[in-house]
């Protein structure tokens, strides 16, 4: 996949999105082939290759006792960009979450849990995104935010691979297709 | 690194005090029954101070073992955590330590003050606070290897102590064996200086062992 390429995997359920996502990002070991990131191999690569991957589950990993701010500033932590206090207030408002952020994310609704998930893609400055269902439990307004972030992504020669039963028009890019059955 | 991962789990420890405090008393109640059960006779309750106390610490430790992983794997974090750019074995050690502080420093500061109930000696329980003390990293860093190997399976809790508490024997034996000899007046010493060489032992093999099986176990 070259810079710049978004590739939208369609699919009944069942057939495979969520395992060839968790394959790219080496959660699972192929059973045959591998996986390759600038020519070489993943399993090679080991922790090298995470500093260039976000992936996202459709456990979108929020820590129901901290509030929004504090599990967006540890994951981005933990990936190794430190952001102050502000700076994630101010990322969370760009989501919509204002007012909410400092609540426990547990009193959060689910979309709004899926958005200070998607937060961190906003922090970010990793080269290929896996986002594994991202759409759901969203409304209009966020599926529409996640379409602008991801076109801005690519237009920054980023790859983004998605997973998600909505169709996702992108304005720009090389969009691709791949349909899996089972 | 490891700084973020700890304070991110004493913060979610410290959210969920309910948690920790139920591990303290547990021990807390098993160790007051032996003297209840067996009434006043102070010879006798001398002598199964030491067993009593660290056998209590052993299954004390069991309750909360089962948490160390099982929370982050069920809302999706502990992918996160494996995706970070960062040696899974890290991460374990991280969480390990943080396991240590919220779940075992409890029952190695009451400890002395349970000790009184078995008409033990002053000095007698300075030797249990430090046979805990060195002893009870092993629990949390074996215990995680346990907990990693069990990760989403049903049944998990009772697998993970059948698993687990045959390891936690060597620990045992140096550990009350510290507390007894001074009990006896002999040096607790040896018994403290091969309590730490096992320590030393599973802090060198228990995060990598851990970090392969929760690969394992996300797959």
């Amino acid at each position: 996949m070259s810079p710049g390429t978004f590739v939208q995997l369609t699919g009944p359920n069942g057939s495979g999105k969520t395992s060839l996502l968790r394959i790219l990002c080496g959660l699972l070991a192929p059973a045959e082939g591998e996986v390759k990131w600038q020519g070489a191999d993943i399993r090679s690569l080991g922790e090298e290759y995470f500093t260039s991957v976000t992936y996202l589950g459709h456990r979108h990993g929020v820590k129901d006792e901290l509030s929004a701010v504090e599990n967006l500033r540890v994951s981005n932590a933990l990936n190794g960009i430190e952001i102050t206090k502000e700076r994630a207030r101010a990322v969370l408002e760009q989501m919509g979450l204002a007012g909410r952020d400092l609540l426990p994310a547990r009193l959060l609704s689910e979309g709004q849990r899926r958005r200070v998930a998607l937060a961190r893609l906003l922090v970010c400055n990793t080269k290929l995104w896996l986002l594994d269902e991202v759409m759901s439990s969203l409304d209009k307004g966020a599926v529409a935010l996640v379409r602008s972030l991801i076109e801005n992504h690519l237009a920054g020669g980023g790859i983004a691979v998605v997973a998600t039963h909505q169709e996702l028009e992108l304005a720009s890019g090389l969009s691709k297709r791949l349909e899996l059955t089972t | 690194m490891l700084r973020w991962i700890v304070w991110r789990d004493l913060m979610l420890a410290w959210r969920r005090r309910s948690d920790m405090l139920s591990t303290v008393f547990f021990f807390v109640i098993v160790v007051s029954l032996f003297p209840l059960g067996i009434g006043p006779e102070t010879q006798l309750l001398r002598t199964i101070a030491p067993g009593v106390v660290w056998v209590a610490a052993l299954l004390a430790s069991m309750l909360s073992l089962g948490r160390l992983f099982a929370n982050d794997y069920h809302d999706g974090t502990l992918e996160q955590l494996l995706l970070t750019p960062q040696p899974v074995f890290l991460v374990v050690l991280g969480k390990t330590l943080a396991h240590w502080i919220v779940s075992e420093v409890p029952l190695v500061v009451v400890a002395p003050l349970v000790g009184l109930q078995f008409d033990l000696e002053r000095q007698t329980l300075w030797i249990l606070f430090a046979s805990l003390l060195l002893g009870t990293p092993v629990l949390s860093l074996i215990g995680s290897v346990g907990a990693a190997l069990t990760l989403g399976l049903r049944g998990g809790g009772v697998l993970i102590s059948i698993l687990v508490l045959p390891l936690y024997i060597p620990a045992l034996i140096f550990g009350a064996g510290a507390v007894e000899a001074s009990i006896m007046g002999m040096n607790p010493a040896p018994h403290i200086y091969l309590l730490g060489a096992f320590a030393i032992v599973s802090l060198l093999f228990s995060p990598w062992a851990a970090a392969a099986a929760l690969r394992i176990s996300l797959e």
